[in-house]
């Protein structure tokens, strides 16, 4: 690292330094639940777009379902999963991490050892559900 | 305020942080709890088609509940959006344009999901 960007006390971290450190896993799921709602709040219109299409109807809903088959307008299916992918987990990581904080804020129980555990069960419990809904979405099963 | 005067007048902070707080929480809890109810109804009833997705927002407590997620959600987002804003954009110009945006945009969804909701 070079000598100007080390930070003097009381001085923020730089983005590069900050991307450098170590984070435990509760770090983790702390920064991915900002990251999560960002990403939905940002891909908000799809997810009402979706819902829009998916119940306007039988033709609409056709359009719905060929649109992960064949794509929509200049959107290729493919890229079309690829973000509905990213919804899927931003809501399960989202959801699991905020009953996580939920239950931290009610109980007042949280240890250490319970945080580091808790937190390695959403990012797991997250990731599987992903992938086992990731697999419905890309029709592997 | 009565005792806001002298030694205990209140010279920090806009004092929205606790309501703000405490509504980003119960909104959660209110998209939870929808988001359990969805889910039940997603998995139990058969073979998932226009039919059976479009019954599920037709009945009358699925609009009532869906319409106060649709509430909950801007006004949790919202929170959280600004959170972010004010963490990371340190230009006061340039975080009040996002906070506008952000707001623009929430509304803007609220409105097109409601209409979706009520013309079925």
């Amino acid at each position: 690292m070079a000598k100007n960007t080390k930070p003097r006390p009381g001085e923020n971290m730089r983005l590069i330094e900050a991307l450098q450190y170590k984070l435990p896993p509760a770090g983790w799921v702390s920064i991915l639940h900002r990251v999560s709602g960002a990403l939905m709040l940002l891909f908000l219109p799809l997810l009402v777009w979706l819902l829009d299409v998916s119940l306007g109807g039988e033709v609409s809903y056709e359009r719905f379902s060929n649109a992960f088959v064949a794509g929509i307008g200049f959107v290729p299916a493919f890229l079309l999963k690829l973000v509905v992918l990213a919804l899927i987990w931003s809501y399960l990581h989202h959801f699991i991490a905020g009953v996580r904080h939920l239950w931290m804020d009610v109980s007042h129980t949280f240890t250490a050892h319970t945080g580091r555990i808790t937190a390695l069960a959403t990012l797991g419990v997250s990731g599987v559900l992903t992938v086992v809904l990731g697999a419905k979405l890309f029709g592997w099963y | 305020m009565s005792d806001n005067y002298g030694s205990k007048r209140l010279v920090v902070g806009a004092h929205y942080g606790l309501r703000d707080w405490l509504s980003q929480r119960v909104t959660a809890v209110v998209m939870a709890v929808y988001t359990v109810l969805l889910v039940v109804q997603l998995l139990f009833g058969g073979k998932l088609g226009y039919e059976r997705w479009s019954a599920i927002f037709s009945q009358q407590w699925m609009r009532f509940a869906t319409f106060v997620v649709i509430a909950s959600l801007a006004v949790h987002a919202w929170v959280g959006a600004r959170d972010i804003w004010m963490d990371y954009v340190k230009s006061v110009g340039l975080r009040l344009a996002l906070q506008v945006l952000t707001i623009v945009w929430l509304v803007g969804c609220a409105g097109w999901a409601v209409q979706v909701l009520w013309r079925l």
